[in-house]
């Protein structure tokens, strides 16, 4: 039965190991678990996962394994919708939108009908279609006025308490697909860090020549290093304006928690899409502006290229000549961007768009075929990603 | 060795999920690592385990410049050379310059230990690795004076971490994990409780949902913990402010007395401030 239980995990993407299940049988076994379901689940949560943020998952399989649910786990493989699952931000209502929920006949009844929906929904997600979610104007849009009221979690109903605990699934937010703060951020481009000892031998290494002067026993050995240096070097292209006024914060936080990690990063502006130049200063944007060759002589091809934005636009201002929407440009942007890649091989493209909608927009499919698919969502796995592939 | 369970104490309230973790790593001998919100415990956590538990505790600080070495010896070249040009006798045994550390400590306690290494994360990426052979056998070699170290008693090792660097699987993989969540409004009462016992029932009501309201606050930096709470608390104690004072209704004063306590940062005051201000002018309208 834990057998089954453990692939069931893999399956969904959490990694336990053999020695992790073998210690959760020893503990079985020592009896440090009661009879309840709920010890159990404690148990094993503890023995096999290792990261908070994967207890979502857990919590999922759990149940889906538990109640013989297979619908829950089927919907965890093909990537749980978490436009459900609210953000605290836009838990905020305008007046409007309360005038609204008035509209649709009071609170009660639209619960009521998103109940409806969602059990819909779940009926349909078997055949394979999703329709919930991307549609920003739907009245649903409210139902984050009381996220306590909507069940999300699979099995909400059930009125055993042992079920509540992972059908709750308080560990939603720390899933790692969902927010980005600027402390995330920095430790996701952490990674990306490569120290290294370069130039001269100019520091005295203190330890060294202690250990080698009482080696030697007592005869003094002075022992010289270079300082360390973060030797990553970064070229941060910003899109800015138009459609990305959405994503205007976790770009802020992208951009402030680089800033920060770097000592050599340089940063650039475009909007759009990339063409013959670029600006530093965006309220100058028109007066400053930066010829993108000259960019791509002034940074070697050390330096590691990357692009944020959400490339959603008329496929036109990517492929044909003349046409950006801010000006007429000679040659068009597919061409700027094969040369910046040329000269830099490194380079990732960070899309603050969910990537479930990056299929239906041409443009970004566009993007991406130039990119060779190094594109990846603005979050921090996705980051991670991405800096996976600038190495 | 008939342990006795841990169920938290007169001071410390364990939930049901932490109870297990722990317990089951004091039955099977394993290290258990605790991550969580700063401020919610876990360091408090081993000081709680060793009293329940009657047992000793070591406690060991990590800082950025943490070796593991330091945790089993260090060996003091620096005393032994200054020795050798004094001619001191000491210099011809070297066992005179070993230094224990807190791990050597808790290895050669009597009764078993608990042994706490507090952030973890915040040492070199390489440390937790340096660690395992030592975690698994509970045993470790002092090359200067080839010296066997092993536990008398393998001590219960409590492990903290703040989420700074990502741990290694094969480390991971020998701990128990538990992911101290941020408590909620029932469990949180529980614990003012055990800290202010006779605290009235009507302040405590308007403290935490003063509390929760502000960590509701979009957007803040750093969200007030459990241990701000607690500080907040005492100052109102030692201030004598009345329950009424905390209650938003009143519309002159919706800023909670002494919300320094609870926010800890400029930004933050200041966009808690603003929306107080927003509030009370929507309220006037």
């Amino acid at each position: 039965m834990l057998t089954r239980f453990f692939f069931m995990l893999r399956e969904g993407g959490l990694k336990p190991s053999i020695t992790e299940l073998l210690t959760l049988l020893e503990a079985l076994k020592a009896g440090v678990a009661g009879t309840s379901v709920d010890d159990f689940y404690f148990l094993s949560r503890s023995c096999l996962v290792k990261d908070e943020t994967l207890f979502d998952r857990f919590d999922q399989v759990f149940a889906a394994h538990f109640h013989g649910i297979e619908d829950a786990f089927r919907a965890l493989v093909t990537d749980v919708p978490e436009e459900w699952l609210r953000k605290q931000a836009e838990l905020l209502l305008s007046d409007e939108e309360r005038a609204r929920i008035q509209a649709l006949g009071g609170f009660e009844q639209l619960m009521e009908a998103l109940r409806e929906r969602l059990d819909e929904q779940r009926g349909r997600h078997e055949g394979g279609s999703k329709w919930i979610g991307t549609a920003g104007t739907s009245p649903f849009g409210a139902y984050g006025y009381n996220p306590e009221g909507v069940r999300i979690g699979q099995q909400g109903s059930r009125n055993r308490r042992a079920a509540k605990v992972w059908d709750r699934r308080e560990y939603r937010n720390l899933d790692d697909q969902v927010e980005l703060g600027t402390r995330n951020i920095k430790l996701a481009l952490r990674k990306l860090r490569k120290f290294a000892r370069e130039g001269a031998a100019d520091q005295l290494d203190l330890d060294d020549t202690i250990d080698k002067t009482a080696r030697n026993a007592g005869l003094l050995d002075i022992r010289m290093v270079p300082e360390r240096h973060n030797a990553i070097k970064v070229l941060l292209c910003l899109d800015i304006g138009g459609s990305m006024d959405d994503h205007v914060r976790v770009c802020e936080e992208m951009f402030s928690a680089a800033r920060s990690e770097f000592k050599h990063l340089e940063y650039f502006y475009f909007h759009n899409f990339v063409y013959e130049s670029l600006w530093k200063d965006n309220r100058r944007r028109h007066a400053e502006k930066i010829p993108t060759s000259q960019i791509t002589h002034k940074y070697g091809s050390d330096y590691k290229l990357v692009f944020v934005g959400d490339a959603t636009m008329s496929p036109y201002e990517i492929v044909y000549p003349g046409g950006s929407v801010e000006h007429w440009n000679e040659e068009a942007g597919s061409v700027w961007i094969k040369r910046l890649l040329k000269t830099y091989p490194k380079a990732i493209w960070l899309n603050p768009e969910p990537r479930q909608r990056w299929d239906y927009t041409p443009s970004i499919k566009l993007t991406r075929e130039l990119m060779d698919d190094r594109m990846f969502p603005l979050t921090v796995s996705g980051l991670d990603e991405g800096i996976r592939r600038l190495h | 060795m008939a342990d006795k369970k841990f169920s938290g104490t007169s001071t410390y309230i364990a939930t049901d999920d932490l109870m297990m973790a722990v317990n089951a790593a004091v039955t099977l001998q394993r290290p258990i690592l605790v991550k969580g919100e700063p401020g919610t415990g876990k360091t408090q956590l081993a000081v709680e385990v060793a009293t329940a538990l009657g047992h000793p505790l070591f406690e060991w600080h990590i800082k950025s410049t943490t070796k593991a070495q330091q945790g089993l010896y260090d060996y003091d070249a620096v005393a032994r050379l200054r020795d050798s040009q004094l001619g001191d006798d000491r210099v011809h045994d070297i066992a005179n310059y070993i230094v224990r550390g807190k791990v050597w400590d808790a290895f050669e306690s009597h009764v078993r230990p608990v042994l706490l290494i507090d952030e973890i994360d915040k040492a070199d990426i390489e440390f937790p690795n340096d660690l395992l052979q030592e975690l698994d056998r509970m045993e470790f070699f002092v090359y200067e004076t080839k010296q066997l170290v092993k536990a008398r008693h393998r001590p219960i090792i409590i492990i903290t971490s703040n989420n700074e660097k990502e741990l290694p699987d094969a480390f991971l993989r020998r701990c128990f994990f538990h992911y101290i969540r941020f408590p909620d409004k029932e469990t949180m009462e529980r614990i003012v409780g055990v800290h202010f016992p006779n605290l009235k029932k009507q302040l405590l009501r308007e403290a935490l949902e003063a509390f929760y309201r502000i960590r509701e606050v979009p957007g803040l930096k750093k969200k007030p913990s459990t241990s701000e709470l607690l500080d907040w608390i005492k100052l109102l104690l030692a201030e004598d402010i009345p329950p009424e004072a905390l209650r938003s209704e009143d519309s002159r004063k919706s800023v909670p007395p002494m919300y320094g306590a609870l926010l800890k940062n400029e930004q933050d005051v200041h966009l808690f401030e603003q929306l107080v201000f927003l509030d009370r002018r929507s309220r006037t309208q």
